[in-house]
């Protein structure tokens, strides 16, 4: 029984990496940019959570959509500002910048409220559900179902509707899809605030799951995160979703085998072997650079 | 150039410039340090006696240092109201060292340096108090932890004390100790299990003199896991423990995790009592855990606001005066360790480091809230511990045990 509960552990912290991941995957689609930022957004996304519920009393779906939706504001700031301008440099440039902001983000939420760590109230009612000697909590269950609610609408969004259309057109030729009359600078905004809408979600959802929220909190899960999406390919939606969960499976699977202090080392361990044997990760295309 | 030479290109700059970033970030903050408690630089009179406080105020474990604050704040109003040390007002000067190494020895040097305190209250975690030794010793300036449990925050590795260095609680290895025997005499504890923090000095000294006296006493240890500090997920580790079927399990860490993993143990099921130490006390613990998740839960501690000795009562009422709250240990800790200094520069007679460092050292039967001790040849107060058991969210005084 120890390994399906472990199962059922290593899935609840894979969903949350593959929604961060997500949203690092499709920016990369997008514009070829790896935004350090992202795990950011995703701590923003926990501390609105946070005082939406505490200060507003109101309850999870409330939280997660407010947090959602103005993660995704934050996410369009953050592009139109920070990375619009660079959009023609190089692409080192824009990844210096995106760790600028990254810390920029951080230390300003240390500025305004301290770096202590809160602890997120309870807004699920707390059960768990014992099937044949494994717990599941009915935390677990709802994040597990928020988490795939939220990835078949992503899929819907980007093969079903006009916008989705419109990133992947962006994603494989910016120049061309102008050429056809798309607007390029508000499609890759799109991109922004969808991402940082799923960033914000699993920022709730980690409040919730694992109750302690602090300014770097986003540090870890933001790299962890890269790791899954590179994993998976980086520039692939089904491959964040595949990387994160196998990600959260591998660590769990370190730490039931007595290696708990190796878990980290693990994680990063993949990202080498990937980095050196299949660069394009497990869902990505061998794409010949156009000259 | 190809995708994959793109692709590697970045993960090697990325981590280059993550490090470099790192590195940044300690610079500036260190910087930080400075504009605080710079008030204190233009009072150099000498009916002024300064006592310095290098605390975190901030960062992971930022509730210890600010009670210790508040409970140094406390005494030192009270020393001065009653007219000081041989006439002199105390002063504390207060530097946040954010519960970093690093920043400890930067505060314990701006201390030392620039505000020439007489003497100063080492950081309350013992890895960070450590980060102060040197200091203390290069300058003279007898410095006390309120806190610092680990053996070698007074005794280096090599068996040789740090001269400048005291504390005002009792050492891990006593805590460890009381915590096997009231796992095995109260709790008939036979199988246990040890969860440890291995990012801590404190913590693995705990478990290992725990493991000694629960083997000792006929227990057996069934699992031994560890974490580090900031993780967040423990599912995996608590239901290897869970499947060894131990009916005590040893945490000993600090709350932030521990707060996490308690709760985290009872959503998996595993009901069997859990004990920690001084580490596991602050408020935090409870909001992290839930009041729920914590019953069945004991920790060792330096006191309790329960303890019916009249003395305690007097200080629990004061201090619930000044800060409309239940002073906990670390309240009680930075309070006393404000009197234990007080008392050395008294009869050390001058504000003279090496003077106050002798008279530390002879402190004899000093009664103070968190127990009446005499400091032993390794700079160590041998004084008795509390057994604390939560219950509702609220911790119930068990029982006092001796050295």
């Amino acid at each position: 029984m120890e390994w399906i509960q472990q199962l059922v552990n290593g899935i609840s912290l894979g969903s949350i990496y593959a929604l961060i991941a997500l949203g690092y995957t499709m920016v990369y689609g997008i514009i070829k940019l790896i935004n350090f930022a992202h795990g950011d957004v995703f701590m923003l996304g926990a501390f609105i959570g946070f005082y939406a519920i505490s200060r507003w009393e109101i309850g999870f779906f409330p939280a997660l959509i407010i947090s959602m939706v103005l993660c995704a504001i934050i996410g369009v700031i953050i592009e139109r500002v920070a990375y619009k301008r660079l959009r023609s440099a190089t692409r080192i440039a824009a990844l210096i910048t995106a760790i600028g902001v990254s810390l920029l983000i951080e230390y300003t939420v240390i500025f305004f409220r301290g770096a202590s760590p809160e602890a997120y109230p309870e807004v699920l009612p707390k059960s768990s559900i014992n099937i044949l000697g494994v717990n599941i909590s009915s935390i677990s269950i709802l994040i597990l179902a928020v988490t795939i609610v939220l990835m078949i609408l992503l899929q819907f969004i980007v093969h079903k509707t006009k916008i989705g259309k419109a990133m992947r057109a962006v994603s494989l030729d910016a120049d061309a899809a102008r050429l056809m009359g798309i607007n390029v600078d508000n499609t890759i905004s799109a991109t922004f605030a969808i991402g940082s809408a799923l960033a914000g979600a699993a920022g709730v959802i980690f409040g919730v799951y694992y109750t302690r929220i602090e300014p770097l909190m986003g540090v870890l899960p933001g790299l962890k995160a890269f790791i899954a999406a590179v994993f998976g390919g980086i520039g692939s939606i089904p491959g964040a979703m595949v990387g994160g969960l196998s990600l959260g499976l591998v660590e769990t699977v370190v730490s039931a085998l007595g290696f708990s202090l190796w878990r980290d080392a693990a994680a990063f361990v993949i990202l080498i072997l990937i980095l050196i044997l299949k660069p394009s990760g497990i869902f990505g295309k061998n794409t010949r650079e156009k000259v | 150039m190809t995708e994959k030479k793109t692709l590697k290109r970045f993960a090697s700059v990325f981590l280059a410039s993550s490090l470099i970033v790192g590195a940044l970030a300690g610079c500036s903050s260190s910087e930080g340090t400075k504009t605080e408690g710079g008030s204190s630089s233009s009072s150099e009179s000498s009916d002024v006696i300064k006592i310095g406080a290098n605390l975190e105020l901030s960062g992971a474990v930022a509730s210890y240092g600010s009670s210790i604050a508040n409970g140094a704040e406390l005494a030192i109003e009270e020393i001065n109201a009653a007219g000081g040390i041989d006439g002199k007002q105390i002063e504390l000067v207060k530097v946040d060292n954010k519960s970093e190494n690093a920043e400890a020895t930067n505060a314990a040097i701006k201390l030392a340096t620039q505000d020439k305190v007489t003497a100063m209250i080492a950081p309350a975690t013992s890895g960070n108090a450590i980060a102060t030794a040197q200091i203390a010793n290069q300058y003279k300036i007898p410095t006390v932890t309120a806190s610092g449990t680990a053996p070698n925050v007074t005794e280096n590795e090599d068996g040789s004390i740090n001269d400048y260095v005291f504390r005002t609680c009792f050492i891990d290895p006593f805590q460890g100790i009381v915590a096997a025997n009231f796992a095995s005499n109260e709790l008939s504890a036979k199988n246990v299990a040890i969860y440890a923090d291995n990012a801590s000095d404190y913590a693995k000294g705990l478990a290992a003199s725990f493991k000694e006296q629960i083997e000792a006493n006929g227990g057996t240890v069934v699992a031994e896991e560890a974490y580090v500090a900031d993780d967040t997920d423990f599912k995996s580790t608590l239901t290897r423990i869970k499947s060894a079927n131990p009916n005590f399990i040893f945490i000993p860490g600090y709350y932030e995790e521990v707060g996490l993993i308690v709760k985290q143990a009872r959503e998996l099921g595993i009901d069997a009592p859990l004990m920690g130490a001084d580490g596991w006390d602050s408020p935090t613990l409870v909001e992290l855990a839930g009041a729920e998740a914590l019953n069945n839960t004991f920790i060792t501690n330096h006191y309790s606001s329960q303890d019916p000795e009249e003395t305690i009562q007097g200080f629990v009422e004061a201090f619930n005066e000044k800060f409309s709250e239940s002073p906990n240990a670390f309240h009680a800790l930075g309070y006393d360790t404000v009197y234990y200094i007080k008392d050395a520069i008294e009869r050390a007679g001058s504000t003279d480091g090496e003077a106050i460092q002798k008279a530390l050292a002879e402190t004899e039967n000093l009664s103070l809230i968190t127990g009446t001790f005499s400091v032993d040849e390794k700079h160590n107060p041998v004084k008795s511990a509390t057994v604390l058991e939560y219950v509702d969210g609220n911790q119930k005084f068990n029982s006092k045990v001796n050295p």
